[in-house]
């Protein structure tokens, strides 16, 4: 990096920062002091997991130049394909917890493969292909469940839906513990975070959303990198769906039906990666995801009109990705 | 009488290159003006500054004598100047009418008159006395017909100013018959016409008078009549400065094959292509735009796809179409275009040049290192002395010929074998072309096989071993380094010559 380049990078983290500083400041004072408890903290952590990981997921295609809409009905999907099979098997305990965790993956990696086939074969566009997965993968689940939440026979997800992690340990400790699914979006992150920024598949995702044509023809093999893309978000979906379905001790083909596809794109274009593509970040999806939690989450601390929020949502999000377009045109110039 | 058209002192530079100086010519009413020039002598700047797609440095033009400034391509438009591109302006999916009236739609009510849309398209093709099907849309019409809408279009707007941009190019011989006799009809109706061309053999028979450009200056204005292709071709060629080419050491004698090319063939664009060049060898690839040679270097890369033939590295075979064997065997392709084809521009010079081997720099757990990546990087950017502050400055924010450099620097960090540079030094200043010649004579005596594709005569000349001049998808002449002279290469690959 330039000098200047580097100037600007970290003038850019210390902004960030120290708007989100203010923010919270500002918040926490107008609350009298709830908005920075411990247990809100951990609330707002809770709230943004299952958004995050999706987004994370929706990072790598959208640094491709991609998008995915059907993750938020494949939540729904595998959530209750991982209610079903849990139900049908014979076992209890950890081998039934991972056993149904693998199934939800494979449904979700296999809708992503399906995602990405029709895309890098014959050139469609990702918005159209992932479209009618959005589609179909509601509709299967309405069709598997019968259009009624699928009810966990076992109680053994219980832990991983809304237990602590290690709660003995900080309960002893007097300290406050993490829920497990924030474990779990801390989990992704890294993982997702190490294979972006430090694998040669990571780079070749940046470089075929910078420039497909140098990609290929540096010998990059363009068509498996894009169905990975899609393969991990709809693994991550997949992760999302088991949660939600041990959260809830049920599958329901509603489940991340609604908001949840236009939020978690939203955490990460708020986090800086670009729609065109070659740009973007996982810890920056994580931030954005993070930023929209502590919005809603002042919001209700201050009583705010539930509708009205909404349209503060919005605004907050254009805003955003208005100064950010700002600051590429100062730094191009 | 008052020339329908007069540019004077026309002049207009892009960063680094000056395309036209103090180019003056005039345009009579029904009077064919061809315009002949070599790639990059400035033909197409100067159609672009008529057709207000640009606007020249300096200089003035008149119409009718009086002083018109055009602004944009509805300036033009106004001022009767019509345009007819190389690549067709048509929108493939509405039908003839819509395109000849495209953007100046009549409307009725605010909404398009249909019938006044098709009576203005019929006004125009029956002026022409043409035939064309009005209700199918243009992308079912043949070549020749849709360029023919591309000339209804022009005068649908009453142009009386007609320039067209190597109208031929695309079209078989009867349809080439068709064109001249309605250029004809065209100037017999006092249109002025501005034909810009690369064939010879089609000048005596359309220009009244030529113009020859070359180097963004016009050396010559002279009647078509008693104008021989041979003096033409010197008047294009010329005597001028150029880079300076090291010295250019013969390769071994006893060099063995190294790339071998057999009947490569792709349906309408390649014929048969068979040539080999010999380790340490530089072998130039001459010929107009659109001859092939890109296609060429493209499908011995294995970019694209072929229909048939063989390239064989060192006497093995490499399989077609296949980029990433390519590369394993050493094959490199230094594309035409870097910031489409050749670069990342949005990555940094470190992570454009480990690009096609990162393989070779990731640790034992699969991650990159970016520490080897930063060093093998530095190593590079000393050795080609590539003119950047750093191995993290992004590629966009580098010169052409530092970009090219960088797009070198990645194949050189693995076994480049054969290298296949198209138009190495386009767009790139004088020093640094001379610095790309040092390294392809260094990467010769190292034994890599060298084909180049350049439309710089000079520099094919100056820097190749052999010269093959493609024409129509095939090779049509070979050159040794000392029977080459620019009008025997020029008059091969403009058909004037076989």
């Amino acid at each position: 990096m330039s000098d200047r380049t580097r100037l600007v990078y970290w003038l850019r983290i210390a902004g960030a920062a120290a708007l989100f500083i203010l923010l919270v400041a500002v918040v926490d004072v107008a609350s009298r002091g709830s908005f920075l408890e411990p247990s809100n903290i951990v609330r707002v952590l809770r709230q943004i997991t299952y958004n995050c990981i999706l987004g994370v997921g929706q990072t790598f295609v959208i640094i491709t130049g991609g998008i995915d809409l059907s993750v938020g009905s494949l939540v729904a999907l595998t959530g209750v394909v991982a209610a079903l099979f849990a139900n049908s098997m014979h076992l209890s305990g950890f081998p039934l917890i991972a056993a149904t965790l693998v199934v939800a993956v494979a449904v979700g990696c296999i809708a992503g493969w399906i995602n990405a086939l029709p895309v890098v074969k014959l050139n469609l566009p990702p918005f159209i292909t992932t479209l009618a997965m959005l589609e179909m993968a509601v509709g299967a689940a309405f069709i598997l469940s019968h259009g009624r939440p699928v009810a966990l026979q076992s109680a053994d997800f219980q832990n991983t839906g809304i237990g602590s992690f290690l709660g003995g340990v900080t309960q002893a400790l007097h300290v406050p513990s993490l829920p497990v699914p924030v474990i779990w979006m801390l989990a992704v992150i890294v993982v997702a975070s190490v294979l972006l920024t430090r694998t040669r598949f990571g780079r070749y995702v940046f470089a075929i959303g910078g420039n497909e044509e140098a990609a290929r023809l540096a010998g990059i093999n363009v068509v498996r990198v894009k169905t990975t893309v899609y393969v991990i978000s709809g693994a991550c979906a997949a992760i999302v769906g088991f949660l939600y379905m041990a959260l809830f001790s049920s599958g329901s083909p509603q489940t991340g039906t609604g908001d949840q596809l236009l939020e978690s794109i939203a955490a990460v274009v708020v986090g800086g990666t670009s729609l065109m593509g070659g740009r973007g970040s996982v810890i920056g999806t994580f931030f954005g995801a993070l930023l929209i939690g502590v919005l809603y989450n002042a919001m209700n601390l201050l009583n705010v009109d539930s509708y009205l929020q909404k349209v503060l949502l919005g605004a907050v999000i254009l805003l955003a990705v208005v100064l950010d377009e700002l600051r590429k045109r100062y730094l191009s110039r | 009488m008052t020339p329908l058209l007069e540019m004077r002192g026309i002049g207009k530079s892009f960063p680094g290159v000056r395309a036209l100086s103090d180019v003056s010519l005039e345009l009579f009413a029904g009077e064919v003006l061809v315009l002949v020039g070599e790639n990059g002598a400035g033909k197409s700047t100067l159609m672009r500054i008529l057709a207000g797609a640009t606007s020249a440095d300096e200089g003035e033009i008149l119409i009718d004598g009086a002083p018109a400034r055009i602004a944009g391509p509805q300036e033009a438009q106004r001022l009767g100047i019509g345009m007819i591109y190389q690549e067709f302006t048509l929108v493939p999916q509405l039908d003839v009418p819509s395109n000849v009236s495209l953007g100046v739609e009549p409307t009725r009510a605010g909404l398009i008159d249909v019938a006044a849309v098709r009576a203005r398209a019929h006004r125009v093709v029956d002026d022409l006395g043409l035939e064309l099907p009005f209700d199918v849309p243009v992308s079912q019409l043949s070549v020749g017909q849709q360029q023919l809408v591309e000339i209804a279009k022009a005068l649908a707007t009453s142009a009386r100013i007609l320039v067209m941009d190597e109208p031929t190019a695309a079209l078989a011989d009867r349809e080439i018959e068709r064109l001249f006799e309605i250029i004809r009809r065209l100037r017999a109706s006092g249109v002025g016409i501005i034909y810009i061309s690369h064939r010879m053999e089609e000048l005596p028979r359309i220009a009244d008078r030529i113009a020859v450009l070359r180097d963004g200056k016009v050396v010559a204005t002279r009647d078509a009549r008693g104008f021989s292709s041979d003096e033409i071709i010197a008047a294009m060629v010329g005597r001028r400065l150029t880079a300076h080419f090291p010295e250019l050491p013969p390769p071994a004698s006893d060099a063995a094959v190294r790339l071998d090319v057999r009947g490569l063939r792709r349906e309408e664009i390649l014929a048969g292509v068979s040539f080999s060049v010999r380790a340490g060898e530089i072998v130039g690839l001459a010929g107009l735009i659109g001859a092939g040679r890109t296609e060429i270097v493209r499908a011995i890369a294995g970019a694209d796809a072929i229909d048939g033939g063989e390239v064989l590295i060192d006497a093995k075979l490499v399989r077609s179409g296949r980029i990433g064997e390519a590369i394993a065997r050493g094959i490199v392709l230094i594309p035409e275009d870097r910031k489409a084809q050749g670069l990342v521009l949005g990555m940094t010079v470190r992570e454009n040049v480990t690009l096609a081997h990162l393989a070779n720099f990731v640790d034992r757990d699969q991650l990159v290192d970016v520490a080897r990546e930063r060093a093998a990087t530095a190593r590079m950017i000393d050795e080609l002395q590539i003119r950047t502050p750093g191995t993290e400055q992004l590629a966009r924010n580098l010169s052409g010929g530092t970009q090219q450099k960088v797009v070198l620097a990645k194949w050189l960090l693995g076994d480049a074998r054969v290298l296949l540079f198209d138009e190495p030094t386009r767009g790139i200043d004088v020093g640094a072309k001379t610095e790309i010649y040092k390294l392809m004579v260094e990467l010769a005596g190292r034994g890599a096989a060298i084909v180049m594709v350049s439309s710089d005569l000079p520099e094919v000349l100056g820097m190749s071993h052999r010269i093959l001049v493609v024409r129509g998808g095939r090779i049509a002449a070979e050159f040794s380094r000392a029977d080459a002279t620019p009008d025997r290469v020029i008059a091969v690959a403009t058909g004037a010559a076989a």
